[in-house]
Order: C-alpha cells, then sequence, then structure tokens
C-alpha cells in the first residue's frame, strides 16, 4: 500500500496529481451518496443512502479525512438533508428540506442549528449552495416558491431575501452565488436570460458574445476568486469570461448535449488562460482558449472539489489534483528546455555523476548572467511539487547553484525548505491535509495550525508551531490551552489526574490562561477541577469572574483582594450583596477588612442606613457615635438634631468614651440654650460653635448670658478673657474694658490689654495698661504705645542686651539722639557683664 | 535649573510630549460627540443649556456620579429627552456602574474611558492631579489609586525608556510597584529604549512632619497663602493692586519666579528689588538711542521687558502681601513654636502657644496643624494635654470636629499616649544601658505595640535638626535644612538623599525599622550608572519646601529630580 502516491500525468498544460489512494471502503463508491468536501484539502462528508426515503433504512452521515481515514459516522435522525457543506473553520453544515441548517463539527460533535426563515420552512428548499467570502461562510437557499434566501455569514446570520425574478415559473435551469462590491448576488438563469440579483434589484444581464444557437443555459459555476465565470449551454458550448460579464475570454464547443453532473473553474491565481472542467457521467473534459479540448475518462463516480489553484477530483477509491502546471516546473521539466533552472538542474546531475559537463552546463548560464535566476526557478519549482524525491532534486540543485553565487539572499530558500517540510508532514496519508505551496501561503501557518488542533493533532501541531518559530504566544502555547481545553473533557480520567497532567504539560509556557481552560472545565461540569485549574493562573484578577460564576463567592473575594485590584472587590462585594441575604454577607465582609472598608465608602454615600447597621454589627460604638454627630448635622430641625446627638452620647458611653460623650452632652445644652436665646433676644445662634456664641452676646452686649456659657461650660479663664477683650474692643467700650481689667487679676496678663488698644488706635486708653504689664513684657508694652523713653528705662532697668537692641533698632538718629546714646552706654555695660 | 559642578549632566527629557499625548487622546474622545456647545463645571445644579447632548468628563467619584444621575432624573422628570455621555478619567470604576444602576439611569448614559495619568505642571515636576488619594489611600483604606499611579509608571516608561533602579518605602509604595511590576509584565515589551531614570517612590505617611511645618520657600509661601492649583495660581485684588483678580501660571517660563522660588522668603525681597533696578537700566537704555536703534529695541527687548514687567509687579505684590501677613509677630512666635517642637524643647511653652493660639481663634488649620506636630514628634500627647486641648478646640470650632479628631487618630497623625507609652521612657532609659543590638531589638517589640512615629529618634540618627546656635546664612544655604530656616531638614528629601548615596538601604535597617520597615530597592537587567535622572513619587502628595530641597539636592549632585506627586 503505497500511502502518498504523487505520481504526476501531464495532460497538455495540465498536470495530474494522485494524492492519496482512499482509505475508505465504500461498497458502491459514491454513487447515491451526498457528498461535500472542504476546500484548502479539508474533510470529506457522506451522506449515505438517503435517496432511499424509508423510515426503517436511516441514512449513514460519515466524515473522512481527505486521505479517507474516518473521522465519524453516525445514523442520521432528523430530517430530510438537501445539501451538505463545510464552513471555513470546518464545521459541518447539513441544510434540511424545511429550512433549518443543523451545524457538526469534524468529529461528527452536534454544534447548534439555525433556521433560515419562517418562509422557508414553509414553501421547503428546493435547491441550496454553501459559499464561502471574505466575510466568512454562507448560505443561499431556493425555496419552492422560486425565491432566494440568503445569509452572508453564518455566525452572524442577517437573512436576506432576495427580489423575485421576473417569468420564472418553476425552478432555474441553473444559479450560482456571485460575490462582488462586497456583496453576495445570485446569478440566475431560466432558459437563455440570465440575471443579477441583490438586495433590491434583479437585473437582466447578457454575456457578451455568447453563441446565439444556445436556447438554454444548462449549468454555470464561479471560479474560486469569484473573478471568472463559465457557462454551459444546451447547444454544448462552453462559455467562460469575467464574472461581471463586462469581458469574454473564451467559447469552446463540447459538442456533448447532454447535462453534465459538475464544472468548475481549473485555473492558477495569475493565470493567463482560463481553463475550466466539465465532469459527466465516466467523462471529464477540460476546456482552454483554443478549440480543442482535453478528454479522459472516469472509471468511477467522481466529485469535483474546485481549489484555489486547481481542482481535486475524489472518486470510490483515489484522490487526484488536476491542476495547470506551474510556470517553473514547466520551465525546467519541459523536454528539452533550455531555461536556466533546467540547464542547472542538468548540471547538477552531471555534478553528480563527477561529469565535467556540470561545468559547461553552469558556464552555459552564468555566461547569461542567469544563475540567480536558475536557483530561484529551481527553489519555486520545488515548491510546486509534491514527490519529496522531486522537491529534494530541485533543492539540492538550488544549493549547488548557490555555491556559486556571492551574495545570494537565503531567504526564500530556507524558508522554502521549512515550509517544504511541513507540507510534507500534514500530507501525510495519517494527516490528509493535502495542501499546495500556494494554498498553504493563502492560508497561513496561524489557520494550518488551527486546523491541526481541530483534528487533535496537537503533538504535530507543536513540532510545526516550534519548526517555524512561531512566537509562542500564538504557537505552542495557544495549541497547549487547546489541547488543555480538549483534556478537561475527558470524563474518564479524575481530577487530580487531569489537573496534574494539565500543570505538567503547560507550566512554562508563556502566556497561558488557565482561567480559560478552567471555564472549559466548568462548562463541561466539573466544577471541582476548575477550582484545582484556577489555583495555577498567577494573576488572581482572573479568576474572579469564573469563581463568581461557579458561585465560589469567598474564594473570589478573597481572589480579588488578592489581585489588589480595587475595582475588582468592589465587583464581587456587588455581586455579593444581591445574592445573599443581609447577615450572611455581613458576616463574609468582616472577614475581609478590605472588603469592607470599600463597602463602608459606597455606604457612605449610597446606603447611609447599612453603614449604621454595619457598624452595629461589629458594636462599633465609637463609629456610630460619630455617625449620629454627622447626621446630626444634615438634619435642620432642632429637635432633631438633639435627638440624633442623644443617640450618640448613648453609644460613646457604650465605647467607654466619656469625653465626647461629654462634649456631645455639652453640645446639646448649648443647643437649648441657643434656641432659648434666640427667641428670646431673636439673634442668630443656633449651630455656632461655644466660642462663637459667645463672641456674638458680647458684641450684642448680653455680657449676662455670655458670663453665663463661660460658667456653665467651664470655659477656661484665659479664653473668657481674651474673648471679652477683644469684643469690647471691637465696640470701642473703653469704660467697660477698663472695668473689665480691674475685676480681678488678668489671666493673660495686660499686655494683650496694650496691644488690642493700639490695634484700635486708641494710645491714651493703651497707656493705661502699661504699668500693669509684667517686668518681661515692659519694653514691649512700652514700645507699642511709642513711648520710646519709657522703653528705654524699662530695658535698661532690666539690663537686657537683646531687650535694649531691639529699642535701640526703633530708634530714629535725629529725634531720639540723647536716648540712643544712653541705650548703647547701658548695652555696654550690660554686654561686659 | 543651571549647575556649572556637572558639565555633563543629562537634560531632561521633554514632558510636554505627556501633554500633547494627553490632549490628543481627549479631542479623539471629544470629536466622537462632535461639536462642543460649552463646558461647565461639572456641580449640583440644573444644567440650563438647550443642547439634546450631554459630556460628562469626570473623576470616578461616587458623589459626581450621583449628581450626574439627579441630572438625569430631573431631565426625565421634566421630560426632556437629551443624550447623556460620562468619559470617567483616569479610569471607570465599578462601584460608579453601579450607581448609575441604582439612580435608574444606566441605560440612559453611555460611558469612555480616557486614560489620563500624568499633567507635566512644569519642566520638572509632574502630577497625577489625584487630591483624593491620600484620603482614600491612607484614612479610607481604599487602595482604588494604586493601580493609577502603576499606570502612569508604565506609560513614563513607556514613552521616555525603562528605569534602571527602583527604591521605594511604604506600603503603598510597595504595592504600586507590584501593580507596575504586572503590567510591565502583561504588556509586550518591544521598543528597547534606552534607560531613563532611577525612580524613587514614598509613601506621604512615611514623613508627616515636613507637610506639618509652615513653609518659608517663595513657592510654598505662596501655596500655603493662596492655594497653587495646577501650577496656577489666582492672585487676589490686594497683590495686583487693582480690583480684579489675575489667574498666572507658575513655572520657570515665568523668569522671574523661577529665579525666586526656590529662595528662602527673607532674602527674596532683596532680590525682587535688584531686579527692579535691573529693569530700570534696560528700559533707561532706550535714552539716547538713535532711530535705528530704538527701532531694534522696540522689536527684540520691549515685548520681554514689558512681560518682564508685569511679572515683577505681579509678585512684588505677592510678597508684600506675604511680609503683611507673615512678618507679623505671630508668625514669628509661630515659627518658633514650631522649631522648638521639632528641636523637642521647650514643650510646655509650645502647648502653651498652641492652647493660646486655639483660644483666640487664630486659625483653624494652623491650630490643627500644631496640634499635629505636637504629637507627631512627642509620640501623641500626655491623656491630660490631649483631652483639655481638644476640648478648646471643640469650643473653639464647634463639635463636628468630634469626626475630624477621629479621623486624624485614624490616620496616626493626632494621637492620646496610651498606656503602654509610657513604655518610651523606659525604652530610652534602658537604651542608655544596653547596647545597640538589643535596643534594636527592644524597638522591634515596642514598635508592635502601637504605631508610632519614632520622630525623635529619627531626627538623631539622620541629623534632621542642626544644632542650635549656630549662625544660618540663608542667602547661602549649605544643606536642604535652608526651606525651613535652617531649622529643619526634610525627613523625607533627607532618606532619598541617604538611599541615593548608599545605592540602597544598607546601613540604614534601623532608621527603615523605625519608619516600619517595608522597604525595597530593585535593580533592573543592565546596570548603567551614567544615568543621574531620578524619579521621586510621593505617594499622597508633597510640599513645594519638599520640592525646592530636592531642587538643591539636585544642584549639588548634578542630578536632576523630577517629582511626582499625587
Amino acid at each position: 500500500f503505497v500511502a502518498y502516491r504523487g505520481q504526476t500525468e501531464l495532460l497538455g498544460p495540465l498536470r495530474k496529481i494522485e494524492l492519496y489512494e482512499m482509505g475508505w471502503n465504500l461498497k458502491d463508491g459514491l454513487r447515491e451518496c451526498l457528498v461535500a468536501a472542504a476546500p484548502y484539502g479539508g474533510p470529506i462528508a457522506l451522506l449515505k443512502g438517503h435517496y432511499r426515503r424509508s423510515p426503517s433504512a436511516r441514512p449513514q452521515l460519515e466524515i473522512y479525512s481527505s486521505s479517507g481515514l474516518p473521522l465519524a459516522s453516525f445514523p442520521w435522525k432528523s430530517g430530510v438533508v438537501k445539501q451538505l457543506g463545510w464552513t471555513v473553520s470546518d464545521d459541518l453544515l447539513c441544510v434540511q428540506e424545511d429550512g433549518t441548517v443543523l451545524v457538526y463539527d469534524l468529529w461528527g460533535g452536534f454544534k447548534r442549528h439555525f433556521s433560515m426563515g419562517n418562509e422557508v420552512s414553509q414553501s421547503q428548499v428546493l435547491e441550496t449552495k454553501i459559499f464561502h467570502s471574505p466575510y466568512g461562510t454562507g448560505v443561499a437557499i431556493l425555496t419552492g416558491a422560486l425565491r432566494f434566501t440568503l445569509a452572508t455569514n453564518i455566525d452572524d446570520i442577517k437573512l436576506r431575501r432576495l427580489p423575485e425574478v421576473p417569468g420564472l415559473q418553476e425552478a432555474p435551469s441553473c444559479w450560482a452565488v456571485l460575490t462582488q462590491d462586497r456583496q453576495s448576488k445570485v446569478l440566475v438563469a431560466n432558459g437563455s436570460q440570465l440575471f443579477i440579483l441583490d438586495n433590491t434589484a434583479c437585473t437582466p444581464v447578457t454575456p457578451p458574445g455568447l453563441s446565439p444557437q444556445a436556447s438554454s443555459i444548462v449549468h454555470m459555476c464561479v471560479s474560486f476568486s469569484y473573478k471568472y465565470l463559465a457557462l454551459l449551454t444546451d447547444s454544448g458550448h462552453v462559455w467562460m469570461g469575467t464574472s461581471n460579464l463586462k469581458e469574454k475570454l473564451s467559447e469552446v464547443d463540447t459538442k456533448i448535449k447532454t447535462p453534465p453532473k459538475q464544472m468548475a473553474w481549473c485555473r492558477r491565481p495569475k493565470s493567463q488562460q482560463p481553463s475550466a472542467v466539465v465532469m459527466w457521467d465516466g467523462l471529464l473534459i477540460v476546456v482552454g482558449e483554443c478549440k480543442e479540448t482535453i478528454q479522459y475518462h472516469l472509471d468511477d463516480d467522481s466529485v469535483l472539489v474546485p481549489e484555489l489553484d486547481g481542482v481535486r477530483i475524489i472518486s470510490g477509491t483515489h484522490h487526484e489534483l488536476l491542476q495547470e502546471v506551474p510556470g517553473a516546473c514547466e520551465e525546467i521539466f519541459k523536454i528539452a528546455s533550455m531555461a536556466p533552472g533546467a540547464l542547472l538542474l542538468e548540471a547538477h546531475k552531471e555534478y553528480e555523476k563527477e561529469s565535467q559537463k556540470a561545468d559547461e552546463y553552469l558556464r552555459e548560464i552564468k555566461e547569461q548572467s542567469l544563475l540567480s535566476e536558475a536557483v530561484r526557478q529551481c527553489v519555486e519549482a520545488a515548491g510546486h511539487e509534491h514527490e519529496p524525491e522531486t522537491q529534494k532534486t530541485l533543492l539540492r540543485a538550488a544549493s549547488f547553484g548557490k555555491c556559486f553565487l556571492s551574495n545570494f539572499p537565503p531567504e526564500q530558500f530556507v524558508s522554502m525548505c521549512r515550509d517544504l517540510r511541513v507540507l510534507n508532514a500534514v500530507r501525510d496519508y495519517t494527516v490528509g491535509i493535502p495542501l499546495t505551496h500556494t494554498q498553504f501561503k493563502q492560508m497561513t501557518v496561524q489557520v494550518l495550525i488551527d486546523r491541526l488542533v481541530y483534528r487533535k493533532l496537537y503533538p504535530l501541531a507543536i513540532e510545526v508551531c516550534r519548526y517555524l518559530k512561531t512566537p509562542e504566544y500564538q504557537g505552542v502555547s495557544r495549541v497547549l490551552k487547546h489541547w488543555a481545553c480538549y483534556k478537561v473533557q475527558q470524563k474518564e480520567e479524575s481530577d487530580e489526574v487531569i489537573a496534574k497532567a494539565v500543570s505538567v504539560k503547560l507550566a512554562d509556557a508563556a502566556g497561558i490562561s488557565y482561567s480559560e481552560i478552567a471555564t472549559k472545565a466548568y462548562e463541561s461540569g466539573r466544577t471541582e477541577l476548575a477550582i484545582k485549574l484556577l489555583e495555577f493562573e498567577p494573576r488572581s484578577g482572573e479568576q474572579v469572574p469564573l469563581l463568581l460564576k461557579m458561585k465560589k463567592s469567598p474564594l473570589a473575594l478573597s481572589k480579588a483582594i488578592e489581585s489588589g485590584d480595587t475595582d475588582l472587590v468592589y465587583t464581587v462585594v456587588m455581586y455579593l450583596k444581591n445574592e445573599l441575604n443581609r447577615g450572611d454577607f455581613f458576616m463574609m465582609l468582616r472577614n475581609q477588612p478590605v472588603a469592607l472598608s470599600l463597602y463602608k465608602q459606597f455606604c457612605k454615600h449610597q446606603e447611609q442606613d447599612t453603614l449604621k447597621d454595619l457598624f452595629n454589627q461589629d458594636d462599633d460604638h465609637e463609629e456610630l457615635g460619630n455617625f449620629y454627630v454627622k447626621a446630626s448635622y444634615k438634619d435642620q430641625r432642632l429637635e432633631a438634631r438633639v435627638a440624633l446627638l442623644q443617640s450618640a452620647v448613648d453609644e460613646y458611653y457604650k465605647a467607654k468614651n466619656d469625653f465626647s460623650a461629654k462634649t456631645t452632652e455639652d453640645e446639646m445644652r448649648l443647643l437649648r440654650f441657643q434656641r432659648k436665646l434666640e427667641e428670646e433676644k431673636d439673634e442668630q445662634l443656633v449651630g455656632f460653635s461655644l466660642q462663637d456664641t459667645m463672641t456674638t452676646l458680647l458684641s450684642v452686649g448680653l455680657h449676662k448670658h455670655a458670663e453665663q456659657l463661660y460658667k456653665d461650660f467651664r470655659v477656661p479663664d484665659k479664653r473668657f478673657w481674651w474673648l471679652k477683650l477683644k469684643a469690647l474692643a471691637e465696640k470701642e467700650d473703653w469704660e467697660e474694658l477698663e472695668k473689665f481689667g480691674k475685676t480681678k487679676k488678668s489671666p493673660i496678663g495686660y499686655l494683650p490689654f496694650v496691644e488690642v488698644c493700639i490695634k484700635h488706635h486708641n494710645k491714651y486708653e493703651a497707656k493705661k495698661y502699661v504699668s500693669k504689664v509684667t517686668p518681661e513684657q515692659k519694653v514691649k508694652a512700652h514700645l507699642a504705645v511709642g513711648d520710646m523713653e519709657g522703653a528705654a528705662e524699662a530695658a535698661i532697668e532690666r539690663r537686657n542686651e537683646s531687650e535694649i537692641s531691639t529699642v535701640l533698632s526703633r530708634c530714629s538718629a535725629t529725634t531720639d539722639h540723647l536716648l540712643m546714646e544712653r541705650l548703647n552706654r547701658a548695652k555696654a555695660t550690660a554686654v561686659k557683664k | 535649573m543651571a549647575h556649572t559642578e556637572w558639565k555633563d549632566a543629562p537634560g531632561l527629557p521633554d514632558f510636554s510630549l505627556l501633554k500633547r499625548l494627553a490632549r490628543d487622546q481627549l479631542i479623539f474622545l471629544l470629536e466622537q460627540q462632535h461639536e462642543v456647545d460649552k463646558l461647565y463645571k461639572v456641580e449640583l445644579k440644573p444644567i440650563v443649556s438647550s443642547s439634546d447632548q450631554l459630556c460628562f468628563l469626570i473623576r470616578p467619584r461616587i458623589q459626581t456620579v450621583k449628581w450626574i444621575s439627579d441630572l438625569v432624573n430631573a431631565d426625565k422628570v421634566a421630560g426632556r429627552f437629551r443624550r447623556y455621555k460620562i468619559i470617567f478619567t483616569p479610569q471607570k470604576f465599578y462601584a460608579c456602574e453601579t450607581v448609575l444602576e441604582e439612580q435608574g439611569v444606566y441605560g440612559d448614559v453611555t460611558t469612555d474611558e480616557w486614560n489620563f495619568y500624568i499633567l507635566p505642571l512644569d519642566d520638572d515636576i509632574l502630577s497625577l492631579e489625584l487630591p483624593e488619594f491620600f484620603r482614600d489611600n491612607f484614612l479610607e483604606g481604599d487602595q482604588r489609586w494604586v493601580t493609577t499611579a502603576g499606570s502612569a509608571l508604565r506609560l513614563l516608561q513607556s514613552v521616555y525608556g525603562s528605569f534602571s533602579k527602583v527604591y521605594g518605602i511604604g506600603r503603598c509604595a510597595k504595592m504600586v510597584y507590584e501593580s507596575w511590576r504586572e503590567l510591565m509584565e502583561d504588556g509586550e515589551q518591544r521598543t528597547r529604549q534606552p534607560e531613563f531614570a532611577k525612580v524613587f517612590l514614598v509613601d506621604r505617611d512615611v514623613d508627616f512632619v515636613t507637610p506639618l511645618c509652615s513653609q518659608v520657600v517663595y513657592e510654598g509661601l505662596v501655596d500655603d497663602l493662596f492655594r497653587i492649583k495646577c501650577g496656577s495660581v489666582e492672585f487676589g485684588p490686594d497683590v495686583t493692586s487693582s480690583d480684579k483678580s489675575i489667574k498666572v501660571m507658575l513655572n520657570s517660563q515665568d523668569k522671574v519666579f523661577s529665579e525666586i522660588r526656590n529662595e528662602h522668603f527673607s532674602n527674596v525681597f532683596g532680590f525682587l528689588s535688584q531686579k527692579a533696578k535691573n529693569l530700570q537700566t534696560a528700559y533707561d537704555k532706550r535714552r539716547g538711542m538713535d532711530i535705528q536703534q530704538m527701532k531694534a529695541f522696540v522689536a527684540d527687548e520691549l515685548k520681554g521687558l514689558k512681560q518682564e514687567h508685569r511679572l515683577l509687579s505681579l509678585h512684588i505684590g505677592a510678597s508684600e502681601s506675604m511680609m503683611k501677613k507673615k512678618t507679623k509677630q505671630d508668625f514669628q512666635e509661630l515659627l518658633k513654636t514650631e522649631h522648638s517642637l521639632l528641636e523637642g524643647f521647650e514643650i510646655r511653652e509650645c502647648i502653651t502657644y498652641i492652647e493660646e493660639h486655639i483660644n483666640r481663634q487664630v486659625s483653624m488649620i494652623d491650630s490643627l496643624r500644631l496640634l499635629c506636630l505636637l504629637s507627631i514628634t512627642e509620640n501623641g500627647l500626655l491623656s491630660k494635654d490631649y483631652r483639655s486641648l481638644k476640648a478648646q478646640y471643640l469650643q473653639s470650632y464647634g463639635i463636628e470636629h468630634l469626626l475630624t479628631f477621629a479621623n486624624l487618630r485614624q490616620l496616626g497623625l493626632l494621637e492620646e499616649q496610651q498606656a503602654g507609652e509610657t513604655l518610651t521612657v523606659m525604652e530610652s532609659k534602658v537604651g542608655k544601658l544596653v547596647n545597640d543590638k538589643t535596643v534594636g531589638k527592644l524597638t522591634d517589640a515596642f514598635s508592635s505595640l502601637a504605631k508610632k512615629s519614632n520622630f525623635r529618634a529619627l531626627s538623631k540618627r539622620l541629623a534632621l535638626v542642626p544644632k542650635s546656635g549656630e549662625e544660618y546664612d540663608l542667602r547661602v544655604p549649605r544643606d536642604m535644612a535652608y526651606v525651613f530656616s535652617g531649622a529643619y531638614i526634610p525627613l523625607s528629601c533627607k532618606l532619598i538623599e541617604q538611599v541615593l548615596e548608599r545605592d540602597g538601604w544598607t546601613g540604614m535597617e534601623e532608621v527603615t525599622r523605625m519608619l516600619n520597615g517595608q522597604e525595597f530597592a530593585v535593580t533592573a537587567r543592565s546596570k548603567t550608572d551614567a544615568q543621574r535622572i531620578v524619579l521621586v513619587m510621593f505617594l499622597g502628595g508633597c510640599t513645594f519646601s519638599e520640592i525646592s530641597a530636592l531642587r538643591f539636592l539636585g544642584k549639588e549632585r548634578g542630578t536632576y529630580y523630577v517629582k511626582q506627586m499625587e
């Protein structure tokens, strides 16, 4: 058994490569099967026996790899399937008669279903086409009412019902979906008439130069890129042109008038020649630019799978690729080719044989200075070859040629070697993804890795990532994450085993999100495993949402606090608040001071009463007291304020804070006093501090009442004296001031008296108090009233050097000449001492 | 900052880049809102605008969000239909969304975030402009701004290059560092820019003493008297000697200000008068000029002179009004008391002075400031003093200050000595008898009993208070103490100086123990000593005196200090 055949047949400008001998064992081949094969070497789905509509024999749905290895198989139990198709991400779509579309994964697992709308389910599905566009995979349906319904992207379904086709009495002879101008359109043929349907209109069109003998278009196909269109008429002509119907490329007569089974484009990107493949039972015709067609026979029922750069032909036993011969290959392998690549290959062959001819060939190339072109050709051709031996030969030749070139950039050669190694690995029979190099480049490594992961080929995927040096974050780590997500769904293994296996494998991979894996575990009903996995998550913030989802709120709360992210803590706290009853909620907060203080902050603004409850629960009487005090200031009514203060007093006593309690009681007394006075004297007082109250009273002359406060509230003497002094001076009531000064010995001394009088520009009154000032302050007092002599006298008497200096500095040389002399003398003596 | 000593000192990076960055982001956000009709300050009052779209740019504060909710609800009641958008800066908080939800307006408003972190106030000052940082973090125990600070550091790093070394002290500093490190690990570091600076993170509660002292450097005084907000100040009519107030930007663009901002106040007047004379001479030049010269003079110099003239008269006005307020007896005595407290002598007299200060209702804030300074330098007040001073304060300013005192106690700013505190006395006695090591252990044991400021011991160890009696020439400052008239070197700045000198905390074990530990020093991968830019980040705000002290330090060491504050 040859796993990878790779035999190449050259058919004029085309070549046919045998990809696989199919590994499946189908009794009746593909006859009576509904077949769908995904592009880019994707999987193949078969629905067997669906034409027999007997309830006893259910059809069987089977999924195979491109090499025919079974992936899934199960009896079809749902409704009648009209069409199978694959999405861009390798999911299988089964369109039922009633317009329901069922989505299965590669392994036959049911994923979801969606409907194509009421209109479709009422009038039933007549025909369906599944198509791909830059927007994803789409489904187009022709209903029994001869109307088209279309969804451009099945992952974001927006159903569009296209306008009616005029004169359509029965099912159109053929139709196709086009993507033009970022819009999906339907091209319909009704007999010889052709229409384009878009969202708003149905426009009749005529393909330029379509031969007039045709009375009906029986088949049509659009190229992989949607750029080209081929039409087959009942007269057996194939018209080929651009899909915008502006240009005709060629028209060829097949001379066969029966309707074909399938038709597909077979064209390389950037190729100049149009070529389409038409398939009848047992016959395949390739039509191109020239009038001649290439025909060959098919032994078996086959299916055509259009690809980016060719057509795959799948039969019951074989899998082949039909494509235009790539330029580089043609140049090199054409018989008697003198292209530089061909010469280089020849040179290398001679070199292997140790023949001097090698030199001749090389010289020939070098003379035309085409050596770098030759190397490039060989490398490119190697990329297009499927047979590893041929690849090697070409690459060796390229490498040989490279030796004779200085500064030839190595990148192309190196990356081709890498790509080929990867391609050969995925083309392997066991993997079964027969990608061409062109397809691989179009698809990108990322997508290839995704596909491998999807097929659960984790080790290969990791190998590919490592080999291609894909950044770990997008490569190995991603594969490992998928592996872990798959692993946690394996029900037969115990939590411990899985958790261990996952942690060992993922240990040193960068950028792994354990929370994602844990979410998967939780979704498959394994909460315990999820918690275990979350333990590995280094960012505690990431753990929180899942923990909440799993109702592990205490753990979520502590993790949120650990993360140091206040916002996350808030999130959990608010969640808990709604989830738990109040008592439990408070209890939980109590054990988490950080969360508690945050919640308190929130309550301060939003829920005052809750705040009180919180303090109550903690028996925090001090805070409760503060709370009531604060509340009392927000209330305008006196009674309410006093009541609140009383509550505060009670709390302060409970907190054994006698000081605060007493002060608060005083405040209550003060409030009552203020209220009483306000009523009696009509003076705005309520809410003033004790000091302000007294100031106000004194300023309006209510000395008695001020006096009463002074006694009742044990106001310190000093304070009262200062107050009264200021108040009297303010009113310039000098008589009262003098009386007051004489009531008893001033606790603040008499200097303030002097100063206060001076402040109000009453030197006369000020002088009255100078004599009473203590000796230490005498100088200052004299200076304050501007009595230089007195100041000098006092300073000299006290023999204080610094005081003498102060006085000196205030003397002016012109007026106080004598005084200064005296002072200077005194200073001298004071210094001597 | 010009310095001739170090020719090879690195230039400061261009921080205006940050400004541009922030502006572009904001414009981008606002342009989504189409045309902006008018700008309002968010307050709780009805909005009189006929516009049917309102956009709010706010800090994520619950109170503000509530106001907005009320506005929306009021509109609803009035049957007005408007569209509302709230842009939170620097980030959206879940709690704010909860408020919107609870007020029933969640569906009516759309929200957005503007990740604006740092405002460059000057060539060497960056600010997060988060006045609530201190209260939230140190009083309420809400660490929501930690990540903001971390993000700000990351922003700086991504724009200007990585940091070669990170030092820090304090719990919050540690958390900020952690948060920033996590952010750095999460994000991919693609650009490998050269290293940009060393970073020093310091919690405000490491040094409460410095902000409690009256400022005497010009810029500090301007702040104390007129309040500098976002790098600008509003001078009232008494300064401008007209009937209008003038808003002035205070930064190094202001040629006059930049020369006096760091000067001790006693030097400022002399400088200003000299400047005035120079200006006069410059003006006088035009006498005897011919037409050609005059033309050149008008074209080149006159505008500059006019500008300088304007600024000079403003600053002279400001210093005059300072003189009026600050050279009075009161202020001198206030300073004297502060100095005594810092030095720790004549405490009784100080208490008497504070008492009088309270009784005479000199200033509500100053009284509290003195009380706190007393408490911190003395490791709490004696029970008797505490009660009597508190009672007097309440008598002066009302009982609502019970709450103020409760908050101050929680912060450790104003405390009553507990019975256990008498141990301190014992501790110091024991300290004289046994060797240093044992003292260390004892101190540990004692510190665990109560959180103490240990200011006295710290001051001794770090020589924060110069020996009294020595003359200090304020014109030629010899150390950072000049910012407090030579009486005290700011603890925070001293720590920074010491740590940078030692390149770490080694040899300062005792100091850090007294500061309750939590210090760290982390070296980045590569080692380049060429970096002499130091980024100091004060978590919870810093004073202009500290900035001046650090500028002085920078001049001495040929280092640039970039300050960042909350």
